[in-house]
């Protein structure tokens, strides 16, 4: 029997953007009697699709516009898109933490959401005790979770440090619990973040198998908001892609994967468009350009390589000028902070520069990474430098027999010898 | 097809959701103990404190209001006069400080989970219940004592019985006012700085340092127009034979505190669904 778990019929999500609080009242009271006339709230009317890259006028952005989307009864749901587009706002009213500007989500069985784990975890608190007031607040009742109290415990692997306070539990322990008592919530409808990103390998293998565990045997419907596209590809059998807040496709997980990703090359790079004057930078550099690309292929994956090059006008005259590229992972680790001299000998110019670089194929674990820039004199003053510049995706790709993505920051591919002196 | 729950933009005006509420009445409970916990531990006199807080207070007012301001008492012994005010009145004034910035001491845990919010204004008045009746005890032991060494002032009476409905004014008074500020201070965050301040305020225009039969006539209208002081001179009517009782003023402190709790709840309805955007 196939029904359906949630309708999300024209969900649309106000944001203000600024400052609240400075001049609210008066607002508050224009946006009051507006109502009282019957009319539009004047705010909401100059509300803009939700893109960042363009500087809005309006003080009040459409974080989601009309979202429509069913899931039906025991299908997983990937909800995939660039940080921005909406995949946390639509997070937040699907758990009711905060509630829609319009449209209406009909929801047919009981909801539950992981945004967090831990959620209430208090440090004076013993293990236990903790256990019992994160479980009550995710919705279970005593009794329930009584019930699976060993499972928890045996779960999570504390069972010897179930009577000390979790202030005195090491990270690992402290969030393996967390997500231990997650892990056991039974509702018939689970809304996960991105959560599985905690823990040690091991652990977070365990969760990932029991996710599928949920989903698969236990027939329940999930919504599962990732920026890990193999994860995707593996738990989920549909998909949806917000961008900027709007619904850009939706279809089984393969299929969204790949628009995503289709769609995700093109914000691999920068380009200015307009004038000189406007261009990022300042008296010293303008960014005019900027590309992430596989060296092989089309798709920047593990073993395609990485080409990234650089254009940008310079107006300091007779200087070694350089410039540093800087690789961030998602967990803020810089890969590499690399530079290159442009100009040796104090010869820079008032022009255009186009500087490029290659990593090798296997380089690169998967992941999204980001791109920071730096320009600089001698690789000692600094003269200008922006983060955040691009932003790409290195696509997994299976090891071995294991299609989930390593743990590690790299991902080299190592010659090893095996001798028996 | 039957959907089990709608989320959209409006909500009923007065919605309490008990029936929601009730589903997590364990986390009510489980909040209590963690207050307990999380207030005591690592403190060296730890719920000894929940004693020392009153009896320091009385000890001050004794002497200030007492010794060198002279205020009368009603010719009460002074240490329970003022314990029987502080008693009272702690109850309300913790339970209402705390609700008040519920919001903003919460806006972590509001951002990641949902549960019906009421949850926790009802935790804060519960966990200070237990306070009070801890606190109660105390002075109880006091009148005990007062009565042994023979003081014939002092003169508990059938009142006492009613004691149970004074809480219930002073809790709604506590919640109802709490939510109004609390939910206000989301958006206005001046409102935070005037609290502590309110509360000291309201406190002297509650007849906790002095008794109502000891001001002049006049004044007396303006101060049982509060409607927290009925409930402390009843109180103290009830357990020390003196004050100024009726049930005229009573019954107004009962309306008066329906009142505020029904602006209260909607007022929080209405912001606790959006309000997690402005904080």
């Amino acid at each position: 029997m196939s029904s359906v778990a949630i309708k999300v019929e024209d969900l649309s999500k106000l944001y203000a953007l600024g400052q609240i609080g400075t001049g609210t009242i008066s607002r508050d009271l224009e946006r009051w009697w507006a109502s009282v006339r019957g009319k539009e709230d004047p705010f909401a009317k100059i509300g803009q699709a939700n893109d960042r890259t363009v500087k809005s006028d309006s003080n009040f952005v459409w974080s989601l516009q009309d979202i429509n989307f069913e899931v039906q009864k025991g299908d997983v749901l990937g909800i995939i898109g660039r940080n921005g587009a909406g995949k946390s706002t639509l997070l937040k009213v699907l758990s009711k933490i905060t509630s829609p500007t319009k449209g209406r989500i009909s929801v047919d069985g009981r909801i539950a959401s992981l945004l967090e784990v831990g959620t209430g975890f208090h440090p004076e608190m013993t293990g236990k005790e903790n256990i019992f007031l994160n479980g009550s607040i995710l919705g279970m009742r005593r009794q329930e979770i009584q019930r699976k109290l060993d499972e928890i415990v045996d779960f999570a692997g504390v069972a010897a440090y179930l009577d000390t306070p979790v202030k005195r539990y090491s990270s690992g322990m402290y969030v393996r619990l967390a997500f231990a008592v997650a892990a056991f919530l039974e509702p018939e409808i689970l809304v996960v973040d991105e959560v599985l990103a905690v823990g040690d390998a091991e652990f977070q293998k365990k969760c990932i198998g029991r996710m599928k565990d949920v989903s698969v045997n236990e027939g329940r419907t999930v919504l599962f908001v990732s920026h890990n596209m193999a994860a995707v590809k593996s738990l989920c059998t549909k998909g949806i892609v917000l961008k900027n807040g709007r619904l850009d496709f939706s279809g089984t997980q393969l299929e969204a994967v790949k628009h995503y990703q289709s769609a995700q090359s093109a914000s691999a790079s920068f380009i200015h468009e307009g004038s000189i004057e406007e261009a990022p930078g300042n008296q010293h550099i303008k960014l005019l350009r900027f590309r992430a690309m596989p060296l092989m292929g089309e798709t920047i994956t593990i073993s395609s390589g990485l080409k990234f090059e650089v254009e940008f006008l310079n107006l300091k005259e007779d200087i070694n000028l350089d410039v540093t590229f800087e690789l961030v992972n998602m967990d803020e680790v810089v890969v590499f902070h690399h530079g290159k001299i442009v100009t040796e000998n104090k010869d820079s110019k008032r022009g255009n520069y186009l500087v490029s670089g290659q990593l090798p194929p296997q380089f690169l674990n998967a992941g999204t990474y980001r791109f920071n820039l730096i320009f600089g004199e001698n690789q000692r003053f600094g003269l200008w430098w922006k983060s955040d510049v691009v932003m790409f995706e290195v696509e997994n790709e299976i090891f071995g027999t294991n299609s989930k993505i390593l743990p590690g920051v790299v991902r080299p591919d190592i010659i090893y010898s095996i001798n028996r002196p | 097809m039957a959907w089990t729950e709608i989320i959209e933009p409006k909500k009923k005006l007065f919605d309490l959701k008990l029936k929601e509420a009730w589903y997590y009445r364990d986390l009510l409970f489980l909040w209590v103990k963690r207050d307990f916990t999380a207030t005591y531990k690592q403190t060296i006199l730890g719920p000894a404190w929940i004693f020392l807080q009153p009896l320091l207070m009385t000890l001050m007012f004794t002497l200030v209001f007492g010794r060198f301001a002279n205020l009368s008492t009603d010719g009460l012994p002074k240490i329970l006069f003022y314990l029987a005010g502080v008693t009272i009145w702690n109850y309300f004034s913790e339970s209402f400080t705390k609700t008040a910035t519920v919001f903003k001491d919460n806006a972590n845990l509001f951002g990641k989970v949902y549960f019906p919010r009421i949850i926790m204004p009802l935790s804060i008045v519960t966990s200070n219940l237990v306070r009070f009746i801890i606190q109660f005890s105390l002075f109880i032991g006091f009148i005990v004592y007062y009565k042994y060494i023979g003081n014939n002032q002092v003169m508990p009476n059938a009142m006492v019985w009613i004691t149970p409905f004074l809480l219930l004014i002073m809790a709604g008074f506590a919640l109802g006012a709490g939510m109004i500020i609390s939910s206000m201070t989301t958006k206005y965050r001046d409102l935070a700085f005037l609290l502590t301040f309110g509360v000291q305020l309201l406190m002297y225009a509650t007849p906790v340092i002095y008794p109502v039969n000891a001001l002049p006539e006049k004044y007396r209208v303006y101060v049982l127009a509060n409607p927290i002081a009925p409930v402390v001179e009843t109180f103290r009517y009830a357990y020390l034979g003196t004050g100024a009782f009726s049930w005229t003023s009573l019954m107004y402190s009962f309306t008066a505190m329906v009142v505020i709790l029904f602006v209260g709840v909607v007022i929080f309805n209405r912001v606790e669904k959006n309000f997690m955007d402005t904080v």
